[in-house]
């Protein structure tokens, strides 16, 4: 017998959770848009629904092309299983909510995608459910906003947008400390440039919209449990260790052991709140994932050549890429991040938010747009966008200025992009001129 | 369910149903490093259809406590004690690879108290390469990486699983870490000095099921041969694309086999 040895990262992503059809033969995933399948008896049917047998019964709760893209990302982040969400979003919310209630509580990094800062910080209050921000280079902070009824440590791989590089090892720790899980969205990263559960972490939240995909074209979320945590020895789960009332008082941890999360987020959660994916936006993500290792290189690539350029400009006061000295973060990056820090990324301009908004407006390479990950470069002015509803105690916080641009870079030429950034620079200079 | 058996506590997983003397008992008994939730799937279907169903942890596994027997003999032997303890008389006793030769050992020296066998992913003798003893002895995780990998069919380290959303690799990978150190070695070791299966075959009275996974590379079809020709009459079932890990790789067509017996 040969040695073992697990298929690599390349290899999963062409083919993790997939086999040739066993209906038609078809090598591509085939997209199974149909909201229900068909019982072939009674008996059959009621296995199903007593989980009992492996099958699909209905769409929200498990489709087959959904259900390859869920095994293709556990298996590249060496988890024991993922759901499919309608969005990155849904993936964040599935994962609380199957997690805790009303009367609990959560310890977050300050630097969130703003959407994940509105969720926690306005929207699930109303839902019982509070949230402690804490400086995400600091791990003792984490620990000493830990409360008896917290549940859930929460991050970002990569700040948004100042890209503190979380310290995966030591907020794990301190989370274990405590008996929680950390939880991290890995968005910015995915499993090229990092393995969030080989560091410690214990569930990863995706917006597969961004770099999973890489094409732009699909909504999309995927939530993935690591099966690391011991949700009974914690003590402090009662969703998954004590009988639920909703499954005839499965208790998840008896019957699924590691699994026990992520099946009462799809027996419960997905069921439930229903923010499933669709099948054809599966489809779509698992096309981008084929190629994730091949894209995610060029993308660093990319990114270094740029903010290379964008150091050397006398207009731009910060770049913010933890690569570069200066960041407090590089040294960590170089630990955690070998293989580089993504493409995204920010970076002032002198001149604040009028200079700000002349140099979006004349790019024409970049998209302005609010999103990120995508094939193509893009451009947005955070303060007045994607982070307009944080004040600016909560924008300071999480690093963000008035002239602060977060570029996404993508796979263009890079001459190309850095031709357009030059044509921004050049009208910012012109406001900025005018406000001496 | 937990009950007391020789001074220490035995988790059985009983779909949270009390065990009913009127009706027909199944026991299921776990593999090497594993625990009851490999039988999760099963059990359920088996106690809907009005069994009792005992799917059990063996002493030192998952939920039950105590150190793990030595011998396969020790273990049918244990077996016999949990459904003395339960108040039931005869079980049909299913079991995956080691389990698998513990329900052999319960027909064939249990027999008035085993009505049925079902042998999953099963062969006997059952050899363990020497890399994975050492690795195991040294509960070190190439233990684990050797049997995950070696545990799937080729087609299955891709995954391709039925059961949606879970990475058949990854779970059964945290299985084993989830074992207590030295758990799989006194497993394995087992395994490895059974060399009674074949003397003892002769001896089963009860109904026999084998299923075997086609793509087994830890227990191969044609190394069965021997214990296929040693039971009398047995009811033998190669699953298509399986390899050794039958009740995640093909969790349905086991069912559908276990049903000629149970």
């Amino acid at each position: 017998m040969a040695a073992p040895d697990y298929p690599g990262l390349d290899t999963l992503a062409l083919h993790a959770g997939a086999q040739p059809d066993p209906a038609t033969g078809a090598r591509a995933t085939p997209i199974y848009q149909s909201a229900s399948f068909c019982f072939p008896d009674s008996d059959y049917a009621a296995s199903l629904f007593n989980i009992e047998r492996a099958g699909h019964v209905y769409s929200r709760l498990s489709n087959p092309t959904n259900a390859v893209l869920e095994e293709r990302i556990a298996a590249l982040e060496g988890g024991v299983g993922a759901i499919a969400t309608a969005s990155g979003q849904a993936a964040l919310h599935l994962a609380i909510i199957t997690l805790m209630g009303a009367g609990s509580h959560i310890v977050a990094s300050a630097a969130l995608y703003g959407g994940s800062h509105n969720l926690l910080a306005y929207t699930l209050p109303r839902f019982g459910i509070e949230t402690t921000f804490v400086d995400p280079r600091d791990p003792q902070a984490f620990a000493n906003a830990i409360r008896d009824n917290t549940r859930l440590i929460f991050g970002e791989t990569l700040g948004n947008p100042s890209l503190d590089v979380l310290n995966i090892p030591a907020i794990a720790e301190v989370a274990h400390a405590a008996g929680l899980p950390l939880m991290v969205d890995s968005t910015t990263t995915t499993p090229y440039l990092i393995k969030p559960f080989e560091l410690g972490a214990d569930i990863i939240q995706h917006s597969a919209t961004k770099f999973l995909s890489g094409h732009g074209i699909v909504i999309g979320g995927l939530l993935v449990d690591s099966g690391q945590f011991d949700w009974e020895g914690s003590g402090k789960f009662p969703t998954l260790s004590e009988p639920y009332e909703g499954f005839h008082n499965l208790i998840f941890t008896e019957e699924f052991g590691p699994a026990a999360m992520i099946q009462r987020a799809r027996k419960e959660g997905l069921r439930d709140f229903g923010a499933c994916m669709a099948p054809t936006s599966a489809f779509h993500i698992l096309q981008g994932i084929e190629t994730l290792s091949v894209r995610m290189g060029r993308h660093v690539e990319n990114t270094r050549t740029i903010t290379a350029f964008l150091l050397e400009q006398e207009q731009v006061t910060r770049v913010g890429y933890p690569e570069l000295d200066g960041h407090p973060d590089q040294a960590l990056a170089k630990e955690l991040l070998p293989k580089g820090c993504g493409a995204v990324f920010s970076f002032d301009l002198a001149g604040g938010r009028e200079a700000g908004i002349a140099f979006v407006d004349a790019l024409s390479v970049f998209s302005h747009l609010a999103n990120i990950g995508d094939a193509k470069s893009l451009v947005i002015h955070p303060a007045s966008t994607t982070h307009h509803r944080m004040d600016a105690k909560a924008l300071a916080a999480g690093g963000i200025g008035e002239g602060t641009i977060r570029l996404s870079i993508g796979l263009e030429d890079p001459k190309d992009l850095i031709a357009d950034l030059k044509q921004g620079l050049r009208a910012a200079g012109k406001v900025a001129g005018g406000n001496r | 369910m937990r009950i007391q058996v020789n001074n220490e506590t035995v988790y059985c997983y009983t779909n949270s149903r009390d065990i009913d003397h009127n009706k027909p008992s199944i026991v299921f008994v776990h593999g090497s490093g594993m625990d009851h939730t490999v039988w999760t799937l099963a059990s359920r279907h088996f106690a809907r259809h009005g069994n009792n169903v005992i799917s059990i942890d063996l002493p030192g596994h998952g939920r039950s406590s105590g150190n793990p027997l030595a011998r396969v003999e020790e273990m049918a032997a244990w077996v016999i004690s949990v459904l003395d303890t339960l108040g039931i008389n005869q079980a049909a006793v299913v079991g995956h690879s080691l389990g698998s030769l513990i329900a052999l050992e319960c027909a064939a020296s249990h027999g008035d108290r085993v009505r049925a066998i079902a042998m999953v992913g099963t062969t006997s003798p059952m050899p363990v390469s020497d890399a994975i003893l050492n690795a195991a002895e040294a509960d070190d995780h190439a233990a684990f990486d050797m049997l995950t990998q070696w545990g799937f069919s080729k087609r299955h380290q891709f995954g391709g699983n039925r059961n949606s959303g879970i990475w058949m690799i990854g779970n059964t990978l945290r299985l084993y870490e989830r074992s207590r150190p030295g758990v799989l070695f006194h497993d394995m070791r087992a395994c490895n000095e059974y060399t009674a299966g074949i003397e003892q075959a002769v001896k089963v009275a009860c109904p026999a099921l084998l299923i075997l996974g086609a793509e087994d590379r830890l227990t191969p079809v044609r190394g069965t041969r021997a214990l296929q020709e040693a039971i009398p009459s047995p009811l033998v079932e190669v699953l298509p694309g399986a390899g050794h890990t039958i009740m995640v790789e093909a969790p349905n067509a086991m069912l559908d086999a276990l049903h000629q017996v149970l």
